[in-house]
């Protein structure tokens, strides 16, 4: 079985004297413990290897079948967004000294990891206000759902109310969670764009674990958070918001605004659209829910010299000192995403993400005010931040086919899941030039006047 | 080397930018005008100003207090450290599949859906199942997907089966998924050869047994010789079996999960399929099942529709999404790649190598250390360190001496059944010379162990840093930086 892969080291002459310290023949012999009907005969039915060279050229063309926002302007958004990426974090991620570690285990030689995700924890906390962030979850939408169950297990309650304004997936995975820990999710209902408040304030009782609002929500709308979180108090019930790392440059941090547990997706700052993944989930809680965090916390601590260090902290709470009694199941989570996002958020600065923000904000308020001069009706009731849903007189489907055929990638279809037909949710970036914009209002107006 | 031991933080000064943003070409807008006062921000979140060479010199010195993979040997055991392909990392950034949206009209990703579909037939080939899920993010997300599976099927055939049995071997995440699938975990005893204690089994599955978790080999690096007869105890209670398949690396091509009675199945493509593990993730925990468990498997689907590849929701059984879109797509190109380069005649040559390195460096070690189990270990083995606990020195101190050498230690004090544990995991990519240099270093700590204990008790000498007081860090916890200090 001598080697032609370039993965595999191993010559002739390295398998005869491995073979000969273990005094055996062939390598089959440490196989012989595999009971001979549950091996496999004939080699697996995968296509076979490919050199290099081709492979790469494989890739180019499986690649090309896809229509890519470098090509197409897209104003797609509804939680994945394509905002701008520093060349820095490319390059700072590509560091193998990062990518190809473990979880740091070894701090002695793991400081570079563990202070940047120090450093991550930070700025975290710095935009949510809150006072303590884990080093990342899997994804906005199971962080949301990580945060109900603990809502449920440290209140001792049995049920969780998540507006419908809050992203249909993550209300989706909130389903799923919580059939496994068996507790009771309502939703709340929509006033329009945002939730319906006093609805809410019914729905509230003594078994409410938490009220969950997304912020801006998924139709970009930006919800009191101060009127929620007196309702939510009212009743006891810990408010859990799902926040847009972006937004919180220019909107008043969750933390200052009640919030128990803020979570969400650190995607817009740094990582790629990507498909959908991976992202990277990002969980902020108050002091005293400190103990209750699920996943890896880094902090701070000095050596047998005195010296300043990092290290894995209060592991307690983790899955491979408890078990079956941790607060979580989550083991890897998303470190190099998370490096990535502390990356884009150091490169843009205290300045730079309210710049982008900022920007965010005026390119949607500019579409939105292009398409009602236009008599295209924009529905949100409440101030939006770089999304907003219009609504067309023709299928949305449609009219993203046109838009494709002018070279752009329309918006989100309200119909599937909201029954808004005719409803598209967009998203407008720092990305999208002004050219792009009012070509998008051009092609919509000759759609409505063809 | 001067030391850097400064924080981004620290080197901020007001008015520095690290990058530059366009301006507006659109009419300005004043927050004010749109948003009452109470929701605006008026303390502005204290990111750090540094410009762009300072960003890349501190992150290069962070880089340079960190191992990785590609500065030396990482035999940590149960995670599979090898090497992590190049080519992989370009592809996984090609523009077609880095700067595409997850909701975009699927004619307009089909290379992305071509790609994720053939994984998909790819994986299910590999551990002899018949459909594969791509969504979980991690392995741990893998297993409370099956087992939320497990939970729907039996559910579904009107049967309240609430536990789940694993074995005391078994990596913490199982149980801790049962729990977060809401059932009860129950603890099976390994045995003197460290296997599954086929009468301590029998003793504990019954009607009430939904599933039985368990890792082949298992993660003492032995082949459950008995797998069959466990898996038929188990199925003849009713009960299904679910196979961890974290470390995969030893069986490609050499059997599957399918073949040893297996109905579920969880990959980590950042361990056996070569996706980088990022200093902790992102991974992918890819599940495939048998045949009866497919109308459970998550929505959406990726499924190929005459010549189209479409994503499909309705599947009324489906436990629903379980994570947001459809998993970790990077990370699925990059272990797609991985796969193409290997083919079938090299991921076999993959787990034959790993097999026979880890036995290799066992056999070498065997004089110095306690070698709990004699059977020919998988892709790991493990080691105790009890004979040098007697004279008063630690696995733990053991690890930190390797630091010293250059090398990642092994896992330590994992699995829990084994005393002073040692988790040792060479991986088929390491030469020979490299575990030939790791062992020399091992045995030179078990010198030093009997002839100057201190050396490796007061280790590491040569780190950037010493021992770091870890009870300190969680009875006073300084989890992020703040100015006043
Ligand atoms: C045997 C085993 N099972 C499960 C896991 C959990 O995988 P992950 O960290 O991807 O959640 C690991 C990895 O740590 C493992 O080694």
């Amino acid at each position: 079985m001598t080697s032609t892969y370039r993965y595999l080291p191993d010559t002739k002459q390295d398998q005869e004297e491995m073979l000969a310290l273990l005094t055996i023949s062939s390598v089959d012999e440490l196989f012989e413990d595999v009971p001979k009907e549950i091996r496999l005969d004939g080699e697996l039915n995968i296509p076979n290897a490919v050199p290099e060279p081709l492979l790469v050229k494989k890739m180019h063309q499986l690649s090309s079948q896809n229509k890519h926002a470098n090509h197409y302007p897209i104003f797609l958004g509804a939680g994945t967004y394509d905002h701008y990426i520093p060349s820095v974090v490319n390059h700072v991620i590509s560091r193998s000294e990062f990518y190809t570690a473990y979880t740091p285990y070894q701090p002695e030689i793991s400081q570079g990891e563990l202070q940047a995700i120090f450093e991550f924890q930070t700025m975290v906390c710095e935009l949510t206000g809150m006072d303590v962030a884990n080093s990342s979850m899997y994804d906005g939408p199971t962080s949301l759902a990580e945060a109900a169950s603990l809502a449920i297990t440290s209140t001792r309650r049995s049920k969780v109310i998540v507006s419908k304004s809050v992203h249909p997936e993550s209300r989706a995975i909130l389903n799923t969670v919580s059939g496994g820990l068996e507790y009771t999710v309502e939703e709340a209902a929509l006033d329009g764009d945002i939730t319906d408040l006093e609805k809410l304030q019914e729905q509230m009782d003594q078994d409410t674990a938490a009220v969950i609002v997304q912020y801006p929500n998924f139709f970009g709308s930006i919800e009191d958070l101060t009127k929620i979180k007196t309702i939510s108090e009212e009743k006891g019930a810990l408010f859990i918001v799902s926040a847009n790392p972006l937004a919180l440059a220019l909107l008043e941090a969750p933390g200052k605004l009640g919030a128990d547990i803020v979570i969400g997706d650190m995607q817009p700052l740094g990582i790629p659209m990507s498909f959908g993944g991976p992202h990277c989930g990002y969980f902020a809680v108050k002091k005293k829910m400190m103990r209750k965090v699920p996943g890896r916390i880094v902090g701070q601590t000095t050596d047998d010299q005195g010296k300043r260090g990092f290290v894995l902290t209060l592991q307690a709470r983790e899955q491979h000192i408890r078990r079956d009694k941790a607060s979580s199941n989550i083991c890897s989570n998303q470190a190099l995403n998370a490096l990535a996002s502390a990356v884009c958020m150091a490169s843009l600065g205290k300045e730079g993400i309210r710049q982008m923000a900022q920007l965010n904000i005026e390119k949607a308020d500019y579409m939105a005010k292009c398409l009602q001069k236009k008599g295209f009706n924009v529905k949100n009731k409440a101030p939006f931040f770089n999304e907003f849903i219009v609504e067309f007189p023709l299928p949305v489907k449609e009219v993203n086919g046109k838009l494709l055929e002018a070279g752009m990638i329309g918006g989100f279809d309200l119909g599937n899941d909201y029954r808004l037909e005719n409803e598209m949710l967009i998203a407008v970036t720092e990305q999208r030039t002004k050219e792009e914009i009012d070509q998008f209002v051009k092609v919509l107006e000759a759609m409505k006047n063809g | 080397m001067v030391e850097y031991n400064e924080l981004i933080f620290e080197m901020s000064r007001q008015g520095r930018i690290g990058s530059s943003l366009p301006e507006s070409d659109v009419d300005k807008v004043d927050l004010h005008d749109k948003l009452p006062a109470h929701l605006i921000r008026d303390m502005p979140a204290e990111l750090p100003e540094v410009s762009e060479l300072q960003l890349i010199r501190h992150y290069t010195a962070l880089s340079n207090k960190n191992h990785g993979i590609d500065n030396g040997f990482y035999p940590l055991g149960s995670c599979t450290m090898k090497y992590n392909p190049k080519i992989n990392e370009d592809v996984a950034r090609f523009e077609g599949f880095s700067r595409i949206h997850p909701y975009q009209p699927v004619e307009t990703v089909q290379g992305a859906l071509k790609l994720l579909h053939e994984l998909q037939e790819d994986l299910a080939e590999v551990t002899g199942m018949d459909a594969v899920t791509l969504q979980p993010s991690a392995g741990a997300q893998g297993e409370w997907t099956g087992l939320m599976m497990v939970k729907a099927y039996f559910e579904q055939k009107g049967e309240k089966r609430i536990k789940v049995l694993v074995p005391d071997s078994a990596h913490g995440t199982n149980p801790a998924s049962a729990t977060v699938a809401g059932f009860k975990t129950v603890t099976i005893p390994s045995n003197e050869d460290g296997l599954v204690d086929l009468a301590e089994l029998k003793k504990h599955v019954g009607h009430d047994t939904a599933a039985l978790m368990l890792t082949n080999p298992n993660t003492l690096g032995l082949f459950e010789k008995d797998i069959v007869d466990i898996a038929k105890v188990v199925h003849e209670a009713g009960g299904l079996l679910y196979y961890d398949g974290a470390n995969a690396n030893a069986i490609l091509g050499k059997t599957t999960p399918g073949n040893m009675g297996f109905d579920i199945v969880h990959l980590n493509l950042h361990k056996t399929f070569t996706t980088p593990h990022g200093g902790g993730g992102p991974g992918a925990g890819p599940v495939g099942v048998k045949e009866k468990l497919i109308p459970y498997l998550p929505v959406p689907r990726i499924e190929k529709e005459n010549d189209q590849y479409v994503l499909n929701s309705h599947h009324p059984l489906s436990i629903g999404r379980v994570k947001g879109y459809y998993g970790n797509f990077g990370i699925l190109v990059r272990a797609y790649t991985y796969i193409r380069t290997m083919g079938p005649v090299g991921l076999r040559q993959v787990s034959e190598s790993a097999v026979l390195h880890a036995n290799y460096l066992r056999k070498k070690l065997e004089p110095y250390f306690e070698s709990p189990y004699s059977q020919y270990c998988k892709h790991e083995f493990v080691l105790s360190g009890s004979r040098q606990k007697k004279l008063g020195v630690r696995t733990l101190d053991m690890a930190k001496r390797l630091l010293d050498f250059g090398y990642h230690p092994p896992t330590i004090y994992f699995p829990l059944n084994v005393e002073e544990c040692m988790m040792i995991e060479p991986t088929e990519t390491e030469s020979k010379e490299t575990m030939d240099a790791f062992a020399e270093a091992m045995i030179q700590i078990a010198k030093e162990v009997e002839e100057n204990p201190d050396v490796v008790l007061e280790a590491p000498h040569t780190t950037i840093i010493g021992r770091l007081d870890e009870v300190q860090a969680a009875r006073q916890p300084i989890l992020r930086y703040s100015k006043e200090e």
